[in-house]
């Protein structure tokens, strides 16, 4: 419990004082903020968009049971394998054995967090299997060996610089800084991995129940290669993915665009609906949907946080938060970063491992404001906190507002306080910044505030 | 109208000069004001921190005392919202729940019920000097007062030139507690607001919220910034 919170304060100690690194992360999503703004003016009203949003996501987490079924008896209607996993080692263990059952050796992937979620791709590489991530950033952070930075733009941390020093590393490319080259470079690996793949894997934007339908957005059309070339596919998905109606793709696959990437529409939209059926050309010859669980159905139950079921992993939290715009990704140590991790991360990781993530938060409400389907998300945070103390309390802490709540609701020991007060601030500068200090973690990095010479109560009391 | 004054805790024992300035200015306007001088505050440090039974303690008089309160001007965004919006998550499925929703109704950030309640933009004030206006969070997106009443009252005082920083609704990284829990990211986020303010080359950051200015003005006496915190209720009655 320890290391989770002493961990995320060492990184966001490291990170808030790396100001290139601040200032990389600031400009980036700056720029996407501006056209964020522009493409959101495009639609007729983006706040009636928002609540229609919200309201069907509402519809579809609060019949959850009847829509994943009816998703499930279409997609197996037309041949395809639907496969129910609660716990992520269920989920791993039922694609190992599709890639066994095929006698796989190499593996394509296509941006899927689930797939993080699960740690998807360690368990298939320690039983033997080749994975290669298909999606531009995806590659360049596996190079790397590292988690994705951001769930939408997982490699946003590097420099053209850095990538071309990773390329010149890993695949013995030319330096470049030219973002088409390095383009090009990572294609010219990829294209080859399609080609040998036995299995494709990839993740979901959408579940559509109506016609038992995976829909995938992408930018690079590498999901569809992902889809379409190997013999096999499999689609990860968490259970709350799913809308009830085709129609419903109408709002939002512009909306996450729009949310997402500061675009009118993302490149490539396609739905799966099964395997290649008798008389069709090309598409896999097995299809597999895995849906997760791994305590999703824990949130469900919490009708104070079931909207933070509603979410469509757009990002757009994490671009406007200025918690993630100082520290980063990385920080956070989950999967979900930003706003939405620290609100979903204590349910599916547990509450006082992760607690300290909801504390890491002045509050503010950039995330509630934007998110396209109106998850409450910084009230949430105030709801972890009060769980996380009505659980386990931090003693001196309890002490403390227990103290805190006597003084004020006493005025003469409150105005006892302020006198104390001021004589404590003469003699502040002889601790101030030590370990002695009581306001050290204020002073270290900014001076207090005096304690006026008379308070707004003795100068009413003279008035009056 | 006789308007209950709520003055917070780091109002009253920081920043009097505030309170009194919102005194005046309602006063001038023809308001009595009724000051709950056994009040020292509203209970959010303890709220935030997830302490919500010592929340209650604190807020169970507030509520009490404010029972009979035609309306309540609130010195600061941030405790506002603690009255308007989270007590009533505080005392949701308690006695108080109808108490709780009664009194969200007569509150008021004190720019809010200048330009909103009574209808008065222009106080006759002036203010000779360059100005940036920072969006206390609380307000601007828990009670949902907007960037405008502020602005419409700096639009009115004379001599007054009034720069928009690019980041003006970015938080500035106080969030009570968490400045101290946090204090890298806290800073951090101080930081860049602060910047951003400095690109105005504005003589001082003003908001209708002391505890922001709380924040920034302890960064800027650190760091050495030309630049100085005000509050817009001592703009409005100079």
């Amino acid at each position: 419990m320890i290391t989770f919170v002493k961990e995320f304060k060492k990184q966001a100690t490291r990170l808030t004082g790396d100001l290139r690194h601040r200032s990389l992360i600031q400009t980036a999503l700056k720029k996407y903020e501006v056209i964020r703004g522009a493409k959101q003016a495009k639609f007729q009203d983006w706040q009636v968009a928002r609540q229609a949003a919200a309201e069907t996501k509402w519809e579809a987490i609060n019949h959850l049971d009847k829509y994943l079924l009816e998703f499930s008896q279409k997609l197996e209607a037309r041949g395809t394998h639907v496969h129910w996993a609660t716990t992520p080692e269920q989920a791993r263990n039922i694609i190992l054995k599709i890639v066994r059952d095929k006698k796989a050796r190499s593996i394509i992937k296509s941006k899927a967090m689930t797939a993080e979620e699960i740690h998807l791709n360690g368990a298939l590489e320690q039983a033997g299997f080749e994975v290669v991530e298909s999606d531009l950033g995806e590659y360049i952070v596996q190079l790397r060996h590292e988690a994705p930075y951001h769930i939408v733009f997982p490699a946003m941390h590097l420099s053209r610089g850095e990538i071309s020093d990773l390329f010149q590393r890993e695949l013995g490319s030319a330096p470049t800084d030219n973002p088409e080259e390095l383009t090009m470079i990572a294609r010219r690996a990829l294209r080859n991995k399609y080609i040998t793949a036995d299995v494709g894997i990839t993740g979901t934007n959408f579940a559509i129940a109506e016609t038992g339908m995976v829909s995938i957005t992408e930018n690079e059309g590498n999901a569809r290669l992902t889809a379409a070339l190997p013999k096999t596919m499999i689609s990860l998905l968490g259970i709350e993915k799913v809308l009830p109606r085709l129609e419903d793709l109408a709002l939002f696959l512009p909306m996450l665009a729009t949310a997402g990437a500061g675009q009118a529409i993302t490149g490539y939209n396609t739905m799966y609906g099964g395997p290649r059926q008798p008389g069709e050309c090309d598409g896999p010859e097995e299809f597999h949907v895995v849906l997760l669980d791994n305590k999703r159905t824990f949130l469900l139950a919490d009708a104070e946080q079931r909207d933070a079921l509603h979410c469509i992993r757009c990002g757009a939290c994490l671009n406007v938060c200025p918690i993630y715009r100082n520290v980063g990704g990385h920080t956070y140590g989950t999967t979900y970063q930003g706003p939405i991790g620290s609100v979903i991360t204590p349910h599916l990781r547990g509450l006082q491992d992760w607690k300290h993530l909801s504390n890491a938060s002045s509050l503010c409400g950039a995330c509630t404001e934007t998110c396209p389907v109106k998850i409450n998300l910084h009230h949430h945070l105030l709801q972890n906190r009060r769980n996380a103390v009505s659980q386990q309390p931090v003693w001196w802490e309890k002490l403390a507002f227990k103290g805190f709540a006597f003084l004020v609701n006493r005025p003469w020991l409150y105005d006892l306080g302020k006198k104390l007060g001021r004589i404590g601030q003469v003699f502040h500068p002889i601790v101030k910044g030590t370990v002695f200090d009581p306001a050290r973690n204020w002073t270290r990095t900014r001076e207090l505030p005096e304690l006026a010479p008379q308070s707004f109560h003795e100068l009413w009391k003279e008035r009056k | 109208m006789k308007v209950t004054l709520f003055i917070p805790c780091f109002v009253d024992a920081c920043y009097p000069k505030v309170g009194l300035s919102m005194v005046q200015i309602l006063e001038k306007l023809g308001h009595t004001i009724d000051f709950p001088d056994e009040i020292a505050c509203c209970g959010q440090p303890a709220f935030n921190s997830g302490y919500w039974d010592e929340a209650r303690a604190v807020a169970l008089p507030v509520l009490k005392r404010l029972r009979d309160s035609e309306k309540i001007v609130i010195a600061s965004g941030s405790c506002g919202a603690m009255l308007k919006v989270f007590y009533k998550e505080l005392f949701e499925k308690t006695e108080y729940a109808q108490e709780a929703r009664d009194l969200s109704e007569k509150c008021h950030e004190f720019t809010d019920f200048l330009v909103n309640v009574l209808g008065v933009t222009d106080l006759g004030a002036r203010f000779p000097h360059k100005v940036t206006m920072h969006d206390g969070c609380h307000g601007l997106r828990e009670l949902k007062t907007g960037k405008l009443p502020p602005r419409k009252l700096l639009a009115n005082v004379r001599d007054l030139d009034l720069i928009e920083m690019e980041e003006a609704e970015t938080c500035c990284g106080f969030g009570g507690t968490f400045a101290a829990k946090f204090p890298m990211i806290s800073t951090a986020m101080g930081d860049v607001k602060c910047a951003s303010a400095l690109e105005t080359h504005a003589d001082y950051i003003v908001s209708n919220d002391s505890s922001c200015l709380m924040h920034l003005q302890g960064l800027i006496d650190r760091q050495g910034k030309p630049v100085r915190t005000i509050h817009i209720a001592e703009i409005l009655n100079s």
